[in-house]
């Protein structure tokens, strides 16, 4: 429906209404924001992304497709931020309108899980302390 | 032939540029392109284990065949969303 990545802020009801029909009786939304402490112990101001857009796009629209098959019916967007985030500051954004909210649920829980282990992005965190690190994401989903 | 190597986040870093053009034999294998870059770039070997290897955009083992003008993308574990 709709696969974008971009420097700009992130907007939720854009998606939702690029999603939804009338069919719909349900629309799920996910957002992935930055938050203060990653995996370890350090606190983190702020995560600067990168993506290789010539894979990045056509694999979030196959997750698109198949999430849209798999569980049932379902209309899904899919839009990651790229360039340097604050705390709070979404990274990523995905919404799904389907008939039944079980379907939506589900669609949209598998297409955040398979971009995070099949998107070519990657994400730096930027401590407090000035150190920087590219951080993997964890496999399986914790 | 000429085959573009892309590198990306800390691959990218050890390279020192996100883009650069290497000569190979025609023929030549993706495994090759590879070693060559880890040979100028020993840090590269520490993370050979965890690094995937694209071409033109499709993900690719290092037995795969590279043609002139192919694009190879060098890249860490990703770390999307």
């Amino acid at each position: 429906m709709k696969y974008e990545i971009t420097r700009e802020p992130l907007a939720l009801e854009p998606l939702i209404e690029a999603v939804r029909t009338d069919a719909c009786g349900a629309v799920v939304a996910f957002l992935g924001v930055v938050r203060e402490l990653g995996d370890g112990d350090q606190p983190v101001d702020g995560l600067s992304y990168e993506a290789y857009p010539a894979m990045a796009l056509p694999e979030m629209r196959a997750i698109g497709e198949e999430a849209s098959h798999k569980f049932g019916e379902a209309r899904l967007a899919i839009v990651h931020r790229i360039g340097d985030l604050r705390l709070g500051e979404a990274s990523v954004a995905v919404a799904v309108a389907a008939p039944h909210r079980g379907v939506a649920f589900d669609a949209c829980e598998y297409a955040i899980d398979q971009l995070k282990e099949r998107v070519p992005i990657w994400k730096k965190e930027h401590f407090r302390s000035g150190e920087a690190r590219w951080r993997p994401n964890a496999t399986p989903r914790p | 032939m000429r085959v573009c190597v892309l590198a990306f986040a800390g691959v990218r870093e050890i390279v020192g540029a996100a883009q650069r053009t290497v000569e190979v034999p025609d023929g030549a294998t993706v495994g090759r392109v590879w070693d060559d870059l880890a040979r100028e770039f020993p840090r590269l070997s520490e993370i050979a284990r965890s690094t995937r290897l694209a071409c033109n955009g499709a993900l690719v083992e290092r037995d795969a065949a590279l043609h002139d003008g192919d694009e190879l993308a060098v890249m860490p574990p990703f770390g999307g969303g």
